[in-house]
């Protein structure tokens, strides 16, 4: 009896807590991002047999973003989709499919996931920070570089360190397995690993690490969100190419994901994209890079 | 395996933190995790609450969250800003595991029969030599066993420290995985690593055991 | 309390433990009260930082969190059962080429951190997904902590069934299907149950992975809002509660099914081990 008792007592305090529930409001309803010109009809643009006709048909398009990545890609607990320049980017080419924003699905990819995603069809696009590499070129497709970028360090407003050569002997936080940890490692400092970036820069904050290090567009993100506390230092001392992953089985994305981002290019949609992302940190807004050519079909 | 090779010391290095987290936060939760069992076999009935609150909410929270507690939560509340990593690691794993080892500890002296110790007391020894020669001696050779799962179990919840800064084995092996493709033979050498650990614990307490055991 | 150790107290001692108990008790409320007050001073006490956790949005990802957390524990733990059955049975096979890769594989997995496993699977050759790899690490390794038990629920059978079994002309797997195992099974409910808890905390290593669950829920949260504290303290809760309601399952299982009074022993296990080879 006791038992039964104490089930109904606890069956109790969790209606009490469903009421209490209705009294919260937490979160804001943040900035959904610029919006996107749906292209009509943009099923009869494209020849039949290719990817892009079966996605425009279909009306719809999984792509694989950031999560934890301010500026890049950022998705709250209770988002319905992702903000960033990633997905900005990822609405621009879907606009040209004639997918609307709201029938993008948007999956959660992280740095070990992304290849994966595309060999397998989990994914029809990977626009995550995903670094072009020869390696990676072996076994995805990549278009681009729709923005470049290079590891850089962040510290703190007060911190002393502004050069790579005072990161020796100090404690630099990254993400776990990372190219970055490595790089910073290889400077001499001692590599801290977290699990997600996010992680590193409360570390920097609160001050149990000296600085954080991978990508200086990631860095900017989260210092326009702490630019009191926060400020991005350092060259950039490697070189990134983000590049939208797609299938190998589909080369012929190459060219219409090049052509379809260089035309944003021309016509603002990507200085948009990025003023209303990456741009809030305060940085200027760059000249849009040169896209690599696609490889011969 | 040439990465491995090539870069040893790193791997060496590693190890090294695996083992210096593993023995100093196995001497941490022994020392704590004793006191803590005393507390609650004690006279008093506050302390034998407290004791037993601490275990109920340690043993049910997992480890990743102690974690979470002492490495993000902690430095937001002005806390172990300026601690080495190692000690915020031993810190973590000592808060768990010593309710862990404050069980096996009670477990142990409770297995000795009250018998023994009506036994003894009527023979006309006093409190020190019942528990010196006829207690103890007959609940450490009973906690041995669960003392050493414990111990065990701890050095491979080390792998945890692993995203919380500590370059240890596990964050060692991702290290090594991000640049290679060997990632099967690169896991079966780190898992090496622990299983020697595990081995070793498991035969110093065997060892233990057949030596008290031969006492009797 | 054993009292046999020492004389029973008389009234001096026992004013002397109440007042023991009183300065302890008053020593442990003015630490939790200094600890209130600290927090309250940090700031950590505010509306908005506990907020989101009686905010119906974020309530239902938490819930969704949990119901996540739950389904992998109990697949693992499923599936765990299956993988203990197989490979305790092969433990006490007759034939060594099934006998020996079987305690191979149950040491193995008993021996490697479940961490380390739980990113090999994902990382790996296997390239399963976050939610799978999760799955899949628990199983191996709690089904390698059942083997154990399934084998020691067998050789706990008394040997004289066995026998009369045979006599009665029953086959051996017959032996094994219809007397062993089934009394085995009976045995290791409780047990089965008890090592849910510990599924169910591992399953918080899914935060490695970005697996669906609690942990995974609470960082996107605590990125969102700063409030690391809050919400480890709203996890950790989840977790304890639930756990406990496991907990008392298993004692009622252990009563119903094996008649004992004595409640079921927690498993002495910080989450991921039950003792390493040569321990049973």
């Amino acid at each position: 009896m006791g038992h039964i008792q104490k089930v109904r007592a606890a069956a109790v305090a969790l209606a009490l807590a469903g009421a209490l529930a209705a009294c919260g409001d937490a979160g804001d309803d943040g900035d959904e991002g610029s919006d996107v010109e749906v292209q009509e009809n943009a099923a009869d643009e494209f020849d039949d047999g290719t990817r892009m006709k079966e996605l425009a048909d279909a009306g719809s398009v999984t792509i694989g973003v950031k999560f934890d990545q301010p500026g890049i890609g950022f998705k709250g607990a209770t988002d319905d989709a992702p903000v960033g320049f990633d997905p900005e980017i990822g609405k621009i080419l879907a606009a040209d499919l004639g997918i609307a924003p709201e029938d993008i699905t948007w999956k959660e990819t992280i740095s070990d996931n992304r290849e994966p995603f595309l060999q397998n069809g989990t994914v029809d696009l990977v626009i995550a920070s995903y670094s072009i590499t020869d390696e990676r070129r072996q076994v995805v497709g990549q278009a681009g570089p729709y923005y470049v970028t290079g590891q850089q360090l962040l510290v703190g407003t007060d911190s002393d360190i502004d050069s790579l050569d005072d990161v020796k002997g100090t404690e630099v936080c990254s993400v776990t397995g990372s190219t970055s940890l490595e790089n910073i490692e290889a400077e001499g400092a001692k590599p801290r690993g977290f699990d997600t970036y996010s992680e590193c820069v409360d570390q920097v904050l609160n001050g149990t690490v000296d600085a954080m290090t991978t990508d200086g567009a990631i860095l900017l993100g989260y210092a326009a969100e702490n630019p009191d506390q926060l400020k991005v230092v350092v060259e950039p001392f490697s070189e990134e190419r983000y590049g939208v992953g797609y299938s190998i089985d589909a080369p012929e994305m190459c060219e219409w994901i090049t052509e379809t981002i260089e035309d944003a290019q021309d016509d603002g949609a990507w200085a948009t994209a990025f003023e209303a992302t990456l741009g809030q940190s305060g940085v200027e807004t760059p000249d849009p890079p040169a896209m690599d050519e696609c490889p011969a079909a | 395996m040439d990465d491995l090779l090539d870069q040893y010391d790193l791997v060496l290095q590693a190890f090294w933190l695996t083992i210096q987290l593993s023995v100093l936060s196995g001497l941490c939760s022994l020392v704590f995790g004793t006191l803590l069992a005393a507390l609650r076999v004690g006279p008093i009935s506050v302390l034998r609450a407290a004791g037993t609150t601490y275990v109920a909410l340690v043993r049910n929270t997992p480890l990743l969250l102690v974690f979470v507690f002492v490495f993000i939560a902690a430095p937001n509340l002005g806390w172990f800003v300026g601690t080495p990593f190692l000690v915020k690691g031993v810190i973590a794993m000592s808060v768990y595991t010593s309710a862990f080892v404050c069980e096996a500890v009670r477990s142990g002296v409770n297995a000795v029969s009250v018998g023994q110790a009506e036994a003894a007391r009527a023979i006309g020894l006093t409190f020190t030599q019942t528990m010196g020669s006829v207690v103890l001696p007959q609940a450490f050779r009973a906690v041995v066993p669960p003392l050493a799962s414990v111990l065990i179990a701890m050095t491979k919840n080390t792998s945890i420290a692993a995203v919380f800064g500590l370059m240890e084995l596990t964050g060692r092996m991702r290290y090594f995985t991000n640049n290679s493709a060997d990632d099967t033979v690169i896991f079966l050498v780190f898992a090496a690593f622990y299983i020697v650990l595990v081995e070793l614990i498991s035969a110093g307490a065997i060892g233990l055991e057949r030596r008290w055991r031969a006492a009797r | 309390m054993s009292t046999v150790l020492f004389d029973t107290p008389g009234p001096r001692t026992r004013a002397r433990h109440r007042l023991y108990a009183l300065l302890s008790g008053v020593g442990l409320l003015a630490l939790l009260g200094w600890f209130v007050w600290y927090l309250d001073e940090q700031g950590e006490l505010e509306y908005e930082l506990w907020e989101p956790f009686v905010t119906p949005a974020y309530v239902q990802v938490l819930w969704e969190g949990l119901l996540d957390t739950l389904a992998m524990a109990v697949l693992a733990i499923l599936l765990a059962v299956v993988f203990g059955a197989v490979f305790g049975v092969g433990k006490l096979s007759e034939h060594a080429a099934v006998r020996w890769p079987s305690w191979l594989i149950v040491e193995f997995f008993r021996a490697v951190p479940l961490l380390l496993l739980i990113i090999f699977l994902f990382l790996g050759p296997a390239g399963l997904s976050s939610y799978w790899s999760v799955v899949a690490g628990l199983t191996l390794y709690n089904g390698s902590v059942l083997a154990e038990i399934v084998r020691a629920g067998i050789l706990a059978v008394p040997k004289g069934q066995v026998e009369a079994a045979y006599a009665l002309g029953m086959r051996k797997t017959q032996v094994m299907v219809t007397i062993q195992l089934p009394q085995a099974v009976k045995i290791m409910i409780p047990a089965i149950i008890s090592q849910c808890v510990v599924a169910l905390k591992d399953t918080s290593l899914g935060y490695y992975v970005l697996a669906p669950g609690l942990t995974t829920v609470g960082r996107q949260i605590w990125t969102e809002f700063g409030n690391q504290f809050q919400t480890a303290v709203v996890l950790s809760a989840t977790y304890i509660v639930v756990n406990l309601l496991l907990t008392l399952l298993a004692t009622w299982a252990q009563r119903r099914l094996v008649g004992e009074r004595r409640p079921i022993v927690h498993p002495v296990d910080p989450g991921m081990g039950h003792g390493g080879p040569g321990l049973s």
